[in-house]
């Protein structure tokens, strides 16, 4: 009955400790969703690639406290 | 051995148990009886001798909950009880979740209680960890192993002897922390739980809370679905208009976006205490990913994004508090009507 949630973290451990279910395994603890490394488009690029990816597990059944990669 | 002498104990059962009749009396309102009754006489043999028997209607108690539990209380309370017991219910969802409630309410007023039933039960939720509970079996072939252990907590809780923790003594986990003085210093305690664990025994002294919840079903037409950003990365509008604590926060806040198209670095900042706030601050996108997500609504990935973004600071939080913002986060988003959820944590 709850609203399916998909957590972005670079610490999936952890989520999966306190019971989050749908887990994307983010790129850094301070830039769960960028990477300052990459050039500007490339780094939108990735973003989109990383939320792609999250609505993905969003329409997918899991098992509890599943961990996804970014690129899987 | 006489366990049961000079202790008052008190037994509360269903209609069935008590003898009041089948699935045809569960309307039967609360009834007081003498003595023991049905797995009354199992106590009684394990030397735990029942005074008083209350028994309700499995029916009559989940659908009057208020006046059912009234009337048993104040039974309960006049008998003056050394202790209660309630059950076994085994696998029985309605009696063991009169159980659950009854034993919760005894274990709060400081009344000595011993409930019985499946760890699956209804009534171990509805407990909140209340009152000591026995697990048994799913049916009534259990009633022979559990007795022994209900009447040895009963009894020892009448007399205000000591319980062992939930693994020694048997009963399922209550949720409580106890200080105990060990003879081992820590330093060597988690040595051998190191050393357990690469022998493949993997233990603790201290259980993680845990919440566990089911995975909600999944999102069945996403480029239809209203989708809403929560973080608890501490983004908010540059300045900390209203003030989001960097660390300790116990409140969350929302601010509008339907007009955003990103979040811009001279627009939006992180507050967070708990990480180096200097890259996600040059584009606070790599913390709530706003411009993406508005490229997959332009290329029909999903719907809509919700008009508000949810955050708060995720450091030093206690899990009580973050639960209860969570359930008030998850309110709010219920109402507006969001089928997803894009949450990001630092």
């Amino acid at each position: 009955m709850g609203i399916p949630t998909v957590f972005i973290t670079a610490l999936p451990t952890i989520a999966q400790m306190v019971g989050a279910n749908r887990i994307v395994r983010g790129v850094a603890i301070t830039h769960p969703t960028g990477d300052p490394s990459l050039a500007a488009g490339d780094e939108l690029a990735l973003r989109v690639r990383i939320l792609d990816r999250a609505i993905d597990m969003l329409t997918a059944d899991v098992a509890p406290r599943t961990v996804w990669e970014i690129d899987g | 051995m006489d366990r049961g002498a000079g202790m008052t104990v008190v037994h509360y059962l269903n209609q069935f148990f008590a003898g009041l009749g089948g699935e045809e009396a569960a309307d039967h309102e609360p009834v007081r009886l003498d003595g023991p009754q049905g797995p009354g006489k199992a106590l009684e043999a394990a030397g735990l001798h029942v005074d008083t028997t209350v028994a309700c209607g499995d029916d009559r108690f989940a659908l009057n909950e208020g006046d059912c539990l009234a009337t048993l209380l104040g039974w309960i309370e006049r008998a003056d009880p050394d202790v209660v017991v309630c059950g076994p219910s085994f696998g029985s969802g309605r009696y063991g979740y009169a159980c659950g409630v009854l034993a919760r309410e005894l274990g709060r007023r400081g009344t000595p209680v011993v409930a019985a039933m499946t760890p699956d039960s209804p009534g171990v939720l509805a407990n909140e960890g209340a009152a000591y509970i026995v697990p048994t079996t799913a049916n009534v072939a259990g009633m022979r192993d559990a007795v022994p252990l209900i009447a040895s907590l009963a009894s020892r809780l009448a007399a205000g002897a000591p319980v062992g923790t939930a693994e020694e003594e048997g009963y399922l986990p209550r949720g409580l922390r106890v200080n105990v003085r060990s003879a081992h210093r820590g330093a060597d305690r988690a040595v051998d739980l190191v050393l357990a664990k690469l022998a493949g025994d993997v233990r603790t002294e201290i259980a993680p809370p845990t919440d566990r919840v089911s995975p909600p079903d999944p999102l069945a037409d996403p480029a239809a679905a209203l989708v809403a950003l929560v973080t608890e990365a501490g983004c908010v509008p540059q300045g900390n208009p209203d003030r989001l604590p960097t660390r300790h926060a116990n409140v969350w806040l929302r601010y509008p976006i339907a007009d955003r198209l990103e979040l811009a670095p001279e627009d939006y900042v992180s507050v967070h205490a708990g990480f180096d706030t200097t890259a996600a601050n040059r584009d606070p996108d790599r913390l709530v990913p706003l411009d993406a997500a508005r490229a997959l609504v332009a290329a029909g990935r999903i719907g809509r994004i919700h008009d508000e973004f949810f955050t708060t600071t995720g450091v030093d939080t206690p899990v009580a508090v973050s639960t209860r913002m969570g359930q008030e986060i998850g309110a709010e988003l219920r109402n507006a009507g969001i089928d997803a959820v894009i949450l990001t944590g630092t």
